[in-house]
């Protein structure tokens, strides 16, 4: 019952999860436990009732500042799963541009009822404010250009499940860092179970400082091609060539998307991901998607299982979930 | 011409009926430092300054007494960086609730900004301000005038009929004036002006700054915030040298916060050029390691900057390339704070919480004395915003008693619950820090009697 054990342990320690570092001081540890957690929600979605009586009673609120479409499924299918209640709470941006406190909005929220909330906001920080706020756990589905530590932790597991130990893997996050969520939550996991990550743009999409990441930097996505492990692509968002980060789309597909061609030079093994959605013919050729080597719908499936396990650490302390699931 | 002191409260305000004797301080002003009884007369002058003062020799036997035991006895202080967000944003602030924050801040003088709404652009938004401040009657409140109309950047404000009123500093604080013209016929207009006045300007290069919510670098880059690069402000400061150059008028810098903006003034200086700057206290008391909590407490403009630029701000005010301490005290409500760090506006209260700040981060370290902490605050800020006849004035016979009695020692936590402004969006809430003001005399007044607001 080890597993059960290392659960209530960590509710005690992990009361939300803002960030990748909130996985505890030893994040490797953090993101292992997870997986292991996540081994047995796979094997619970594979069931013919995929679901387990987990979180009963327990009531899980989406609130989504921002659109997202598989985040937000990911997530409420993951609680509806553990038999928990969700919620809905759509807001606009609008309406707090329009000067609604967000610390209203929560505290609307919370005298409903509920125990986790689970927020994706166009702001980075959000989640950390609300989580000052809130008595019930908050989980960050994605926070400006902060992080979507979810989204990492999926990462971790398709990486796991196809290349097993992420040691001296070599891992490529290419396109804009800058603005990227997804970017910061995997360099944060990725390093913290030993992989190698360098991260591949422009100049323009780079944060203005990499002091302290523990990243090589190249702007020669042909360079490191052959040797690499995990080709990982992130969205290019089309309206930043109006900000005069790169001169065209075309030139950013010409130097840094994972054409046919330079997909042709990737080892067998090296997985192609990407976070979705995707701009096919942009960051990745269309083709390229389709590759046997392109683990981008395992992503999404490992979502549901790795948010069941992050809403069980959470919220499952002292239930009596372990056995059944085991039985 | 209007009279130049219509905005003097002192003057006309209530005195008290007997005089005060302000015992047992140490007296520091610009001419030095002394143990020395103060002696106020009914009129609100000062009267003598000696040891062991005999008061029926002053014919002051009736004299309140206020002790001074421990403490420094100096000219009150000067804050020429103030906002007070009237008219406007009264929810945030008034200027009775920032005259009073400021009293107990040992303010006896406040330059108000003109970034309320509407804009202070005109006469009858400066004698609006000027009149509040008078009403309140807790600090001599001046206004300092829009460069142009509404702070827009394309028009020059009616800067001679603003001044009429006593309006000696002009700013568009908040923005900076971006067009490079537009400043140089400012500049070259208000030296015309029949009576000296300053220009000062909020340094910022929008076209670097615009979208960005923190200083531009580790932090930023690591919590995933928009940044702004110090080269936003540094660029602005190398123009307006240029312009103070070409045009030979004087120019204020404000709120001066990175290491290559100090170097710059300092180089200006250094060939003779009309040039003074202010910092504030958060720029040499917190860095943008600070927005790690997303805390909107921490945004302000210009924002925190590096551990870097804060040692060169503590140089900048060692060496006199910075001439003033000013607070740019900008008072928030808690809803508008409570937002995304990248939707709140920006700015911290600083009135009530500078003098302990300069004892506690600059005067104990021994970055600058006791004597330059209160030239920084208090005389050479006067001096910059054209108020030196009345304020930051040598502790003498005839003088008008503008005072401040603080002791430098004494420690405080602070708590925003407990401050007189009325917002709360201090910086420093929990902060350990040492220099309480005891009394604050406006106009021989007690504002401030034991360290409690008397109205």
């Amino acid at each position: 019952m080890s597993r059960q054990t290392a659960a209530s342990h960590r509710h005690g320690e992990m009361r939300n999860l803002l960030a990748i570092s909130d996985l505890g001081p030893d994040i490797a540890a953090g993101i292992e436990e997870v997986m292991t957690l996540t081994d047995s929600f796979v094997e619970v979605s594979e069931r013919a009732i995929p679901k387990v009586p987990a979180l009963r009673g327990r009531t899980v609120v989406s609130l989504f500042f921002e659109d997202s479409t598989r985040t937000r499924l990911s997530f409420e299918t993951a609680a509806k799963r553990l038999s928990a209640d969700t919620m809905n709470f759509s807001v606009g941006t609008s309406s707090v541009k329009k000067g609604e406190s967000l610390r209203d909005t929560i505290e609307t929220i919370e005298a409903m009822g509920v125990d986790a909330i689970v927020v994706r906001h166009a702001s980075a920080g959000v989640p950390r404010q609300i989580a000052q706020w809130a008595s019930s756990a908050v989980i960050n589905a994605g926070d400006g250009w902060h992080e979507h530590p979810t989204q990492a932790l999926l990462d971790c597991y398709t990486i796991r499940e196809h290349l097993g130990d992420m040691r001296g893997r070599r891992i490529a996050i290419v396109g804009d860092i800058k603005h990227s969520r997804v970017a910061r939550s995997n360099i944060a996991a990725f390093t913290a179970l030993g992989a190698d990550v360098t991260v591949v743009a422009p100049p323009t999409l780079l944060p203005p400082s990499l002091e302290g990441w523990p990243v090589k930097v190249s702007h020669d996505l042909d360079a490191i091609l052959p040797e690499l492990d995990v080709c990982y692509l992130l969205r290019m968002q089309r309206e930043r060539m109006n900000e005069a980060l790169i001169p065209s789309l075309r030139e950013y597909t010409a130097l840094f998307g994972l054409t046919d061609e330079r997909a042709d030079r990737l080892g067998d093994h090296t997985l192609i991901m990407h976070p979705g959605p995707m701009n096919r013919g942009v960051e990745i050729a269309a083709e390229v998607a389709e590759r046997p080597n392109a683990v981008i719908i395992d992503q999404v499936r490992n979502g549901v299982a790795v948010r069941m396990a992050v809403l069980f650490l959470l919220l499952g302390s002292g239930t009596a979930w372990g056995g059944e699931l085991d039985g | 011409m209007v009279d130049s002191n219509d905005g003097d409260v002192g003057r006309k305000g209530t005195v008290s009926g007997s005089g005060w004797i302000i015992r047992g301080g140490r007296v520091i002003d610009r001419n030095g430092e002394r143990t020395a009884d103060v002696a106020i007369s009914p009129d609100g002058v000062i009267v003598a300054v000696a040891e062991g003062l005999d008061l029926s020799d002053l014919g002051l036997d009736d004299a309140g007494e206020l002790d001074a035991t421990g403490c420094v006895i100096a000219p009150g202080l000067v804050d020429i960086h103030t906002h007070l967000r009237e008219p406007g944003r009264e929810e945030a602030e008034t200027v009775e609730t920032g005259s009073r924050a400021a009293s107990l801040g040992g303010y006896t003088a406040i330059v108000a900004m003109p970034n309320t709404e509407p804009t202070i652009d005109s006469a009858a938004v400066v004698r609006q301000v000027l009149d509040a401040g008078v009403a309140a009657g807790l600090c001599d409140v001046r206004v300092a005038g829009a460069i142009t109309v509404d702070r827009k950047g394309q028009t020059l404000a009616p800067m001679a009929e603003m001044a009429a009123l006593g309006v000696r500093m002009f700013t568009d604080d908040g923005c900076g004036v971006q067009d490079d013209r537009l400043m140089r016929r400012a500049l070259e207009y208000a030296s015309g002006l029949a009576i000296p006045v300053t220009l000062a300007q909020h340094c910022e290069v929008e076209a670097l700054s615009e979208g960005g919510h923190m200083h531009e670098g580790e932090w930023s880059s690591r919590l995933g915030i928009a940044g702004i690069p110090a080269e936003a402000e540094e660029l602005m400061v190398f123009r307006d040298i240029a312009l103070a150059r070409l045009t030979g008028a004087r120019v204020h810098l404000q709120h001066l916060s990175t290491a290559g903006a100090v170097a710059l003034v300092r180089e200006a200086k250094a060939k003779g050029l009309p040039v003074t700057a202010e910092a504030t206290p958060h720029h040499f008391t917190l860095t943008h390691a600070e927005v790690a909590s997303y805390d909107p407490v921490f945004k302000v403009n210009p924002p925190l900057r590096s551990a870097h630029d804060v040692a060169a701000v503590k140089a900048g005010l060692a060496d006199g390339t910075i001439d003033a301490i000013a607070t740019d005290h900008a008072p928030h409500t808690a809803d508008v704070k409570e937002a995304p760090f990248d939707h709140a506006p920006c700015g911290m209260l600083g009135l009530e919480t500078a003098l302990a700040l300069g004892i506690t981060e600059l005067v104990e370290p021994g970055v600058v004395t006791l004597s330059e902490l209160l030239a920084l605050m208090s005389w050479q800020p006067a001096s910059i915003a054209g108020i030196d006849d009345v304020h930051g004035r040598p502790i003498e016979v005839g003088e008008p008693a503008h005072l401040v009695v603080f002791d430098p020692a004494q420690e405080w936590t602070v708590d925003p619950s407990l401050l007189a402004s009325r917002s709360h969006n201090t910086p420093y809430a929990g902060r350990v820090v040492h220099g309480r003001v005891r009394h604050t005399l406006l106009c021989g007044v007690p504002m401030v009697r034991n360290g409690k607001a008397q109205r």
